[in-house]
């Protein structure tokens, strides 16, 4: 197995763009595991770990650029205002080691259905941006990132970036069921982020479907039922619920039964538009 | 012989502290920095690397095999199957002989060894093995342990007919006094199979000795017991078998079955080489056997003012494949299946059966566990019918001190439960929940809730576990102490068999040896075959064997030294290095009698013998000692989405004498995570025999964040047969503390709650 170690973009873009086949590594909490269990044996690994400038951020304007190699305890310390439905997400990522070594690029290389930190990009209406040599730099909407189980839109010879990421102009919320109260991949999750300049709530859904994914028709009743001057209606917070659970399409196995994550995206749901509308509320009288 | 790096060394055990004293362990800070040499830190010049090709089916017939591709990869040294173990094909735990060293024609569960390779690098073993070719033919796997154990058609798992055994335990007469009882409560109950899951993994290293022996250097609960399995399967005599414990990361059972013994003892024999097998996580999972999961049926008929009448009780466990412990998990089961009450008409069956489903043998508890669980669920059953409190049922019930156990044994030693019970119910409750850190909440920082939904519970569970082995077995245990000086310093040599398995007993073994002998300085010798047996790591043993072992030894040494003493005495003590006289005081500095002279003595102990279960009655004096433990359990639920979050428990325990106040802590916090851990989260998920979650990822265990603290209690009523006065304490913990949490769950959400570990969509519906 070859090991390629870039030390700059350009570097890392050439290597990727003469050898597509290469797995490439930032943080490698999840690569290297599947390496482990030698569930695949990539001829090559591209470790993007000595490429500095991803693991920066920076800010342009109101939106936020995420390298795609920033760990999530950099996110979690220093992105928790701006950012903070990708801040609570952060902060269910394993263990403070994995932490310290996992990636939101990582994560979306990886395109688990399970992995953390999309359900709030989805909802913060997240843009990744991605590069090849040959055609240069591509931006790909959140939701149109995931394809399919562990596949996103990214081509062979393409590398994430980074993630752009509007400052929250209104409350975001991520929550997780799992089944301990530490390190453990969500059996489902869910999160929410207002937007009160659209009028519009953003969703995620994660591993309750193939790939993560919006409750889209939720976000739409939303945006016609949704009385932002007036308190939560109780039948409006209980339909959100039922569509966004009715967005799902969960399988059963080892973690959870599908029925169950319906039950419970319904839930989190339920619970996470309550806490963000209280908190929005709570500035709006302030 | 090539001496293995990082091979056990003598322990010099650090701190002066002798019996009851909480001396700090003399492997902690090694673990702690990560510098603790593990069975899978061994290493030796020139050593290929073993692998073991297991079955992938629960079930299937092996048409044929093809080992010439594998053998030919190169870097391959030897590819072995069945037809070169050169002796016995078959081992057992317990000397039931029915577990082929590997498969023979037939594979009998998921992971069953097949094959053995050996290579100059641990990959290419790896890659050798998927060029072992097998021919199928797969057969439907035999799953139902209730048809196993009642269905006479079901089909046979193995050779020897279902179920492996049947255990009835008859006392009165349950069908005469069922008509009159007022109350009657039934239950109906599962346990899963549970891992021991313990950090290191099953590794050793195997060196081909020039006499044609072998060393092994291996990480096991008990050589002497390995060895009689190693050394016919080898076809070696013991005496050319060399066994050293080598670090164990952990065991709870699941290392006294053997794993890569005899297979790594082929290799290097037929290499030439010294072998080293190790397992990753995955392997582990099929390497070891796993707790009996259990079907319970139950039925408690009493009076309305909850004194129990009756008990008629039937136990199903399943207990995979092949023998292992399954015969005395039985028993357990069985002579302990109503717990600590005094039940006067008890009808009880108890069966361990043969099927495709993962091996089950022995892990911390074993049998007790199980039932433990179901009869603290029917205790809280029938103290609702009655609509009395959980405490006041137990204690309405609890046996003490002079009550006879459902096998008619009369418990010789102290059993204050009444007490314990009134103690844990009074011991002050954790403050009310605080909802401003999420961290708090169930759910932790996965943010599942603000306090929405959460409801708290109490519980209280009670635990009976015999201590050392039962039915008749006379489990001795071996220690030989040498005393000398050495740099003018008068130094002890403490050499045994048994088994440090990070129980903390080496530290237990020096207090012991410098109590007695009073002295300072105490060396521990690395645990080899030596010297005699010293029994098991199991069954909460071994501080009381071999520490009545070594506790021997030094009596011995001591008297031989007293000899040595000019002028006649019969009041004569050790302490601080000196031998005093009663009536004259000092008489001389121990190094002063001893000159350069070695005292060097070896004693057995064996405990108070016990009998066999009366095959029809299941009567007899069958339990060496007894061990009680109460717990108290407090737990938040989110009960809309089932997540639990244990806020505290509180567990009273009886241990006899506290010898290492800190070890012991650790004891009781351990076992009381382990049965945490079973009542929430602990499961091997298994369908049509195979296993469904064989990862950390998915085998959940508890994290800091889920244990959470404990308050204990700790009571010292001594057992006057045991040494120092003395009670096992490692496993009562372990049983106690499931029932506990799922009363509380049962509290806090009203809920039936049949089966453990409780899963969220058991408690949303």
């Amino acid at each position: 197995m070859e090991f390629l170690r870039p030390t700059t973009w350009a570097e890392a873009l050439a290597a990727k763009a003469d050898q597509p086949e290469a797995v490439p590594i930032q943080g490698g909490t999840d690569v290297m595991v599947e390496i482990n269990f030698d569930v695949h044996r990539p001829p090559a690994l591209l470790d993007l770990n000595q490429v500095g400038e991803l693991a920066t951020w920076s800010r342009e304007g109101d939106t936020y650029r995420v390298g795609a190699g920033l760990p999530y305890v950099t996110i979690i310390e220093e992105l928790g205002g701006v950012l903070p439905g990708l801040a609570q997400a952060s902060r269910t990522v394993g263990s403070p080691q994995i932490r310290n070594r996992g990636t939101v690029g990582g994560n979306l290389g990886a395109a688990s259905p399970a992995g953390d930190s999309h359900p709030p990009l989805l909802a913060a209406g997240a843009v990744v941006e991605v590069e090849s040599r040959a055609r240069g730099v591509r931006m790909i909407p959140a939701h149109e990132f995931y394809l399919g189980v562990k596949r996103s839109a990214l081509e062979p010879d393409e590398l994430i970036r980074a993630v752009r990421v509007e400052a929250a102009r209104g409350p975001q919320y991520f929550s997780k069921v799992g089944t301990r109260n530490a390190m453990v991949i969500a059996v489902c999750s869910f999160s929410v982020a207002l937007h009160p300049g659209e009028r519009r709530v953003g969703t995620g859904i994660g591993s309750a479907a193939p790939t993560p994914r919006r409750a889209l028709e939720a976000e739409e009743f939303l945006a016609g039922e949704l009385d932002w001057d007036a308190r939560l209606d109780s039948a409006v917070l209980k339909r959100f619920g039922e569509l966004c659970s009715r967005a799902a399409s969960p399988i059963d196995d080892v973690r959870g039964t599908a029925d169950y994550r319906r039950h419970a995206i319904a839930v989190m749901a339920r619970r996470t538009l309550t806490w963000a509308w209280n908190d929005y509320r709570k500035v709006r009288a302030a | 012989m090539t001496l293995p790096l990082r091979a056990p060394h003598d322990i010099a055990a650090p701190g002066i502290g002798g019996v009851g004293e909480s001396t700090l362990r003399p492997d902690g800070t090694l673990k702690v920095k990560g510098e603790f040499a593990y069975a899978s830190d061994l290493w030796a010049e020139g050593m290929l690397w073993g692998a073991t090709l297991r079955s992938p089916h629960p079930r299937a017939r092996i048409v044929s095999i093809d080992t010439a591709p594998a053998l030919a990869h190169p870097g391959v040294r030897a590819v072995l199957t069945h037809e070169d173990v050169p002796g016995r094909k078959h081992y057992g735990l317990d000397l039931t002989w029915d577990q082929p060293v590997l498969a023979i024609g037939e594979v009998r569960h998921q992971g069953e060894a097949i094959a053995l390779v050996a290579a100059d690098h641990p990959e290419t073993a790896r890659r050798a093995l998927d060029k072992i070719a097998i021919e199928w033919e797969i057969l439907e796997p035999l799953t139902d342990a209730r048809r196993a154990a009642f269905d006479p058609s079901y089909p046979q798992v193995q050779d020897r007919p279902n179920p492996a055994r049947h255990q009835p335990v008859r006392v009165g007469d349950v069908e005469a006094v069922r008509a009159g009882a007022e109350v009657v409560v039934t239950g109906t109950y599962e346990v899963g199979i549970q891992d021991q899951a313990f950090l290191g993994p099953e590794s050793g290293l195997a060196v081909p000795a020039e006499d044609g022996g072998i060393e092994l250097y291996v990480a096991t609960q008990w050589m002497h017991n390995d060895l009689k399995q190693i050394g016919p399967c080898l076809g070696l005599p013991e005496e050319r078998i060399r066994m050293t414990l080598s670090g164990v990361g952990g065991a709870f059972g699941g290392r006294e079955d053997l794993s890569m013994q005899i297979h790594a003892a082929m290799l290097a024999l037929h290499t030439g080489a010294p072998v080293k097998m190790m397992y990753n996580r995955h392997e582990s999972f099929f390497g070891h056997v796993h707790r009996h999961p259990a079907q319970m049926r139950y039925e408690y008929g009493a009076s309305r003012d909850g004194k129990i009448l009756y008990a008629d009780v039937e136990i199903v466990l399943d207990g995979g494949a092949y023998t292992s412990a399954t015969l005395n998990v039985v028993g357990n089961a069985a002579s302990l299946g109503v717990g600590p009450y005094e039940i006067p008409n008890v009808k009880i069956d108890a069966y361990g059966v043969y099927t495709n489903n993962p091996p089950c043998g022995a892990m911390r508890g074993f049998g007790a566990v199980q039932a433990c669980f179901a009869y603290e669920s029917m205790m809280d059953k029938l103290g609702d019918a009655c609509g009395i409190d959980p405490v006041t049922i137990r204690r309405t019930n609890a046996a003490s001190q002079g009550s006879a156990l459902a096998t008619g044994q009369i418990i010789h030693a102290p059993l204050p439960m009444k007490d314990m019970l009134a103690q844990a119910r009074d011991l002050p409750m954790p403050a009310p929940l605080d909802s401003s850190d999420i961290r708090n909440l169930p759910g932790g920082a996965s943010q599942t809730t603000h306090g929405e939904g959460v409801r708290r519970g109490v519980g209280y569970g009670v635990g009976l576990k015999n201590i050392c082995f039962s039915e008749g077995y006379d489990d001795y245990s071996t220690a030989r102490v040498r005393l000398e000086v050495i740099g003018g310093v008068a130094t002890a040599l403490v050499h045994t068999a048994a088994a440090e398995v990070g129980q903390g007993l080496v530290t237990i073994e020096a207090q012991i040896a410098r109590t007695e002998l009073g002295i300072e300085n105490v060396v521990i010798h690395p645990a080899d075959n030596q010297v005699g047996s010293a029994g098991s790591s199991s069954a909460s043993r071994q501080s009381y064997m071999t520490g009545g072992s070594v506790q021997a030894a030094c009596w011995a040494v001591r008297d031989r030294l007293f000899t040595l003493v000019d002028g006649l005495y019969d009041d004569l003590s050790l302490a601080g290095g000196k031998i005093i006289s009663a009536s004259r005081g000092v008489i001389a500095s121990i190094e002063d009698v001893l000159g350069d002279r070695v005292i060097e003595e070896t004693r057995e102990y064996h405990h108070h013998p016990t009998t066999g279960m009366d095959p029809v009655t299941g009567q007899g004096d069958t339990h060496t000692q007894v061990a009680l433990c109460v717990h108290r359990a407090v737990v938040d639920v989110d009960v809309e989405l089932g997540l639990v979050k244990v806020v505290e428990l509180a567990a009273v325990q009886d241990v006899g004498k506290i010898l290492n106040r800190l070890s012991l802590e650790g004891q009781i916090h351990g076992g009381t995570a382990q049965g945490l851990g079973l009542a929430v989260m602990e499961e091997i998920v298994v369908s049509d025999g195979k296993v469904r979650n064989p990862s950390f990822t998915d085998y959940l265990i508890p994290t800091i964040l889920d244990m959470p603290p404990m308050r204990l209690e700790i009571l010292e009523n001594a057992d006057p047969r045991a040494p120092y006065g003395l009670r096992g304490a490692g496993e009562p913990p372990t049983l106690s503390s499931t029932p506990a949490i799922v009363a509380a769950i049962r509290d806090a959400t009203g809920l039936a709650l049949h089966r453990v570990p409780v899963r969220p969509e058991h408690i949303t519906g």
